[in-house]
C-alpha cells in the first residue's frame, strides 16, 4: 500500500523533501513507515526520541495502524510563538 | 467580517482586528489582555537577520483550537483569540498575537499567559533562524497534547 509521508523543519531538510510517497507492505504501523524511511535515510534516526507523529492531520502514536492512502507526518520538537 | 478566532497565516497580524473579534464591547467584558510575540534581534548570542516560520497547517490550526477549548475549560468566562504568522518575518514583526477578554482581569491575564505557554508546547510550528553567519532550526518541546504534566506546568505559570 501507499502512504504519504510529511516531514517538517530540520527533518525535511535532512530528507531533502517535505512530502514523499512510500510503498509499505500491509498491514503496517506508523513505526514501520518510520523504519522504512530511516533505512533509506539514516540521518533521520536522530529524531526518533524527540519527534511527534501525526496520522491524517491528528496527533498519533508510533503503534497506530496505517491504511492505504493515509498521510503520516513526522514532527521535530516544536518552536512556535 | 470579523476575524476568525484562530488562524495560521502568512498575512501581517492585526491586533485591532483580533481584539474586535474577541472583546464584547456591549457590556459583559471588563478586561481585555493581549500578548504580542515579536521577532527579536538577539538569540543565544546570535545576531538574528530574519526568521522563517513553517507550520503543519491543518494540525497547527487544530492545536490552536484545542488551546481555545482548554482555556474555555479552565476559565469559562474568557473568550480567546490567537493568530500565528508563518513565512518570512523581519525583525520587530509580530509572529503571534493572543487576545483574551473576560468580565474580570485575573482570568484574562491567566488565559493569555496559558495560551503562549501551550503554543510553545503543542502547536506544530517551527522557527528557522537566519543569523549573521548561518541558519538553524530551533527546537523546543516534543509536542504531545496528552502530556498532562506539560499542561499543568502551563497552568501553574499562568496562575502564578
Amino acid at each position: 500500500m501507499r502512504v504519504t509521508v510529511r516531514l517538517f523543519a530540520r527533518l525535511r531538510d535532512l530528507a531533502g523533501a517535505g512530502e514523499l510517497v512510500r510503498e509499505v507492505p500491509a498491514p503496517a504501523t506508523i513505526e514501520q513507515v518510520w523504519r522504512s524511511l530511516v533505512k533509506d535515510m539514516p540521518a533521520l534516526s536522530d529524531y526518533e526520541r524527540t519527534m511527534s507523529v501525526a496520522l491524517n492531520t491528528d496527533y498519533s502514536r508510533m503503534t497506530a495502524a496505517v491504511k492505504d492512502g493515509d498521510e503520516v507526518a513526522f514532527l521535530p520538537p516544536v518552536s512556535g510563538g | 467580517m470579523p476575524a476568525p478566532l484562530v488562524a495560521v497565516t502568512t498575512d501581517l497580524l492585526s491586533l485591532d482586528g483580533l481584539s474586535a473579534a474577541v472583546a464584547d464591547l456591549s457590556g459583559p467584558d471588563g478586561a481585555v489582555t493581549s500578548f504580542v510575540g515579536l521577532v527579536r534581534q538577539d538569540n543565544l548570542g546570535r545576531r538574528v537577520a530574519f526568521l522563517e516560520y513553517e507550520a503543519y497547517e491543518p494540525l497547527a490550526v487544530k492545536g490552536l483550537q484545542r488551546i481555545v477549548d482548554e482555556v474555555k475549560a479552565n476559565w469559562p468566562t474568557v473568550k480567546l483569540g490567537v493568530h500565528h504568522r508563518i513565512g518570512r518575518l523581519a525583525l520587530g514583526e509580530a509572529s503571534i498575537i493572543i487576545v483574551a477578554a473576560s468580565p474580570h482581569r485575573a482570568e484574562a491575564f491567566s488565559a493569555c499567559r496559558y495560551t503562549i505557554e501551550r503554543v510553545k508546547q503543542i502547536v506544530p510550528i517551527w522557527k528557522h533562524e537566519h543569523f549573521d553567519g548561518g541558519d538553524v532550526w530551533l527546537e523546543g518541546a516534543t509536542a504531545d497534547p496528552d502530556d498532562e504534566t506539560a499542561r499543568q506546568t502551563a497552568y501553574r505559570i499562568a496562575c502564578a
